[in-house]
């Protein structure tokens, strides 16, 4: 490129934030020169997330200097960055649901706006990136590609000169993904440069020129990603070698443990999913996986199996006995384990210790007999539990919110494996959870599969149900389709399935 | 503009401080009333907080006002760790003293207190369950507040008490007086200290606090209430029978207020009549609160508030302020407590106006 002469777009020098508990940056140099696409890569809370907000104005550094287009700034704010041609596309988008698009957009902007004229220019700049979005739509009736499409639409106006994308394809399909890359590449070639954060190493060695990697808070390592191997890069990232999975070649499937059975369910959140017409058996020593873009019905799922929302006695059937009525308590009895995706609040009260955390789902396993509960025992398993999943936490007394998001679903997974599982389902396993941890919870799914446990797994992550699973079904717009052994499916066919008949009709009527 | 900011960590010293400065606030401030009152501050410190204790009948009086307080806010502390909110212990009061009065009356020809005065407690208990199973039965049933049914529910015990003494139960020799006959001795409960007021319903008040120290710590259905406070969700994924807890907890509440109604009118009153309760029920809920629904806080909480009300009746006497005196100082102490206790969670920064609209 010729303007290797010109000063990098952005350049940060020794940044360092500090919090009362943890230093998030410590020492950072980053920079970014013009029309690079730069991914910056780490482990969650690697200090990815602290950087970038400081580079938005959101946080302040506690030092360490800020150079843009070769200049001093110190960023102040989100609309001084803004006014700078900064542009960020958070992970978790900002939308009002009743609101239309363009009024979402308007309201993003820092100067009053002509509706009118605001429009047309979505359109046109939609338009231009292969972006198509209506104006005038609401954003509730949007699919959660076309609400990303917002979000970087309503950056692109302002016509940045360095865009921050946080983690931007968790929610998307493979297809989206591909969509969203061709329009990235784009704005590169026009000059604009793009930080791209993430810990999916494919989608960086396919998108990225430059990476800077993180970890503990520190730069580790710079890389060319195209030079580089997933493997090789995940070392960077995590510091050590990654383990292999070891999984058994043959397995000798049971019966039926979990039986879905024509489940349907309206929801009466009015951005709800409703069920339709789901089935699924899940056999003892297997592992089935349920991909889909988040918000099409997983949710509504997982409470009507875990008995949340207990409904029709026939729906659901735990080891050949009806148990679609039965609430959660009733169910485990009968052998179901359930790990929900949101740990803290849900799976585990934040403000209890550990100890009494194990008494939630654990109580009827002997820690309470005849209603009181025996603190001895309760600290006993739950020493055990820290000591065999590897949670790092102060002991069993330990406030179950002082341990990072990790650690609490090890304990978590941990405590329902502990209590003898006949079929467990668990959401999201690895969410949020490092590199190393993430492949020992994969590990213990299959080694509990083998064990005879039926398993059942709803995650976002492809690349984690192809790792594990036996079988994979789709779910989208609150139908399940039907199960398919890995062997015979591939990414390429389980993407196109969560991009569903559902979005790409909606797409055909606005475009007709 | 001023923002709260959360704490990365609340001090766990400060969560036990907070009610002491929580008083400590309310003193200060008091002092500036009085000031204001024209009142020399010192003066009415004096007869606000160290008149009414200090001699032993004065202590007697502290422990017959804080005794029914303790024991209401320990029942009613059963259904807020659930964040069941009872509201109205006063009229589950009220009704547990008509259940127990009406005992009383008819069987006024039993002359032994072992047997009347049992069957009195065991009356009066039913009289504020039953009060409080209405909220409990509408909350479970239809999903009303139980906030909004059991507060109503105080008028409508108010005005049953109303009518039964101002008709059925009147005294027939009271002059026509609206209040019912006085009890006869074996219905009432024997003093237990020389020389002052201080009656056997204390026992009942020990005894529930030992209960609630042993229930909050050691059952699971406890555990399971805690768990449905501090984390409904987490309630719901394990499988707690929420209708249960709802029971469990105005129930429990119920029964607290209708034993401090029995108390009352078996001890110091001695009949049925109009107030039975200087507002111990509404009192019992900031005594809770105050106490950390906690067994040992709520004694040392119910015997400040006690002293309020104390302090309040000495202020009308040697300095002649009005009554709602103890009233200003029981919502002061409430005011501060909440106030302190957003503190704990949360602290104050400066942001400058820009950042705001930014963000």
């Amino acid at each position: 490129m010729s303007l290797i002469a010109a000063p990098p777009r952005l350049e940060l020098r020794g940044i360092t934030k500090r919090y009362p508990s943890v230093v998030a940056n410590q020492d950072i140099d980053l920079v970014v020169q013009p029309s690079e696409i730069h991914a910056l890569l780490g482990e969650n809370g690697a200090g990815k997330s602290t950087l970038m907000k400081i580079v938005y104005g959101v946080v302040k550094p506690d030092t360490g200097s800020v150079f843009w287009n070769g200049q001093a700034v110190k960023i102040r704010s989100p609309a001084q960055a803004r006014a700078l041609g900064i542009g960020m596309v958070f992970q978790h988008f900002s939308l009002f649901d009743t609101l239309t698009v363009a009024q979402n957009i308007a309201l993003a902007l820092d100067q009053k706006q002509d509706m009118q004229a605001l429009s047309a220019r979505i359109v046109e700049v939609s338009n231009r990136y292969g972006l198509p979005l209506e104006p005038d739509r609401l954003v509730h009736l949007l699919s959660v590609g076309e609400r990303q499409r917002v979000e970087i639409v309503r950056c692109l106006l302002q016509e940045p000169q360095l865009l921050i994308m946080d983690e931007p394809t968790s929610v998307l399909t493979p297809q989206a993904v591909r969509k969203l890359f061709e329009t990235l590449r784009r704005l590169a070639a026009e000059g604009c440069s793009i930080l791209y954060i993430s810990h999916k190493l494919d989608e960086i060695r396919e998108l990225c020129h430059t990476a800077t990697v993180l970890r503990g808070g520190k730069v580790t390592g710079m890389a060319n990603p195209q030079l580089e191997s997933s493997k090789s890069l995940a070392e960077l990232m995590i510091g050590k070698e990654l383990p292999a999975y070891r999984r058994a070649s043959t397995r000798a499937l049971g019966e039926p443990s979990l039986v879905i059975n024509d489940l349907s369910r309206a929801t009466t959140d009015p951005f709800g999913t409703s069920l339709k017409h789901v089935q699924l058996s899940v056999h003892a020593g297997e592992i089935v996986g349920i991909a889909g873009v988040s918000g099409n019905g997983q949710q509504e799922l997982l409470y009507a199996l875990s008995g949340e929302q207990p409904g029709r006695r026939e729906e659901v059937l735990i080891k050949g006995q009806e148990a679609g009525q039965l609430d959660a308590a009733e169910r485990r009895s009968l052998g179901l384990r359930f790990v929900p995706e949101e740990r803290l609040g849900r799976g585990a009260v934040p403000e209890m210790p550990l100890e009494l955390n194990a008494l939630l789902t654990g109580y009827a396993n002997g820690l309470a007999p005849k209603g009181w509960i025996q603190y001895a025992k309760i600290r006993e398993f739950s020493k055990a539990c820290i000591e065999r999943f590897n949670v790092k936490a102060g002991g069993p007394q330990a406030a179950a919110k002082s341990l990072s998001g990790g650690n609490v679903q090890k304990y978590i997974v941990g405590r329902e494996l502990m209590l003898n599982p006949q079929v467990l389902i668990i959401a999201q396993p690895t969410w949020g959870v490092d590199v190393g941890a993430a492949s020992f919870i994969r590990q213990t799914l299959l080694d509990l599969s083998q064990a005879g446990v039926a398993v059942l797994v709803i995650s976002e992550e492809l690349d984690e149900l192809f790792e594990i699973c036996d079988q994979i079904a789709v779910i989208e717009g609150g139908q399940l389709s039907p199960a398919k052994p890995v062997a015979q499916t591939s990414v390429e066919e389980i993407g196109l399935l969560m991009g569903g008949t559902r979005t790409s009709h909606v797409t055909e009527q606005r475009v007709a | 503009m001023l923002r709260l900011e959360l704490r990365p960590a609340p001090s766990r010293l400060m969560i036990y401080l907070s009610p002491l400065l929580a008083m400590a606030l309310m003193l200060v401030v008091g002092m500036i009333v009085f000031t204001i009152l024209g009142q020399p501050p010192l003066k009415a410190f004096h007869a606000f907080f160290v008149e009414p204790i200090n001699d032993w009948y004065g202590f007697g009086e502290l422990l017959i006002k804080s005794s029914p307080l303790a024991l209401i806010a320990l029942g009613l502390a059963v259904g807020f760790r659930a964040n069941i909110w009872n509201i109205g212990a006063e009229g589950q009061l009220i009704m547990g003293a008509i259940a127990a009065g009406g005992v009383a009356l008819w069987l006024h020809e039993t002359t032994n207190a072992w047997i009347l005065l049992p069957l009195m407690f065991i009356a009066g208990a039913l009289g504020g369950m039953f009060w409080a199973s209405i909220p409990a039965f509408l909350r479970t049933r239809f999903n009303t507040s139980e906030i909004l049914v059991s507060l109503m529910l105080v008028y409508v015990a108010n005005l049953i008490l109303s009518w039964l003494i101002h008709g059925p139960w009147r005294d027939p020799d009271g002059y026509g007086f609206p209040q019912s006959k006085l009890f006869e001795s074996s219905a009432i409960l024997p003093i237990m200290m020389e020389g002052t007021r201080v009656h056997a319903g204390l026992f009942i008040t020990v005894l529930a606090l030992i209960a609630a120290g042993i229930f909050f710590r050691w059952s699971l259905t406890a555990f399971q209430m805690r768990v449905a406070g501090l984390a409904p969700k987490a309630a719901l994924y394990a499988g707690f029978k929420q209708k249960k807890m709802v029971w469990l907890g105005l129930l429990a509440g119920g029964a607290a207020a209708g034993l401090a109604g029995t108390s009352e009118v078996a001890g110091p009153i001695g009949q049925l009549l109009i107030p039975i309760s200087p507002g111990y029920g509404f009192a019992a809920i900031i005594v809770a609160f105050v106490g950390r629904l906690h067994p040992v806080g709520i004694v040392l909480a119910s015997l400040l508030m006690a002293l309020l009300y104390l302090g309040g009746e000495s202020a009308q006497m040697q300095l002649a302020l009005p009554a709602a005196v103890s009233g200003v100082f029981q919502g002061m102490l409430l005011f501060f407590l909440l106030a302190t206790d957003v503190l704990i969670q949360f602290k104050l920064r400066w942001v400058s106006k820009a950042s705001v609209g930014a963000a």
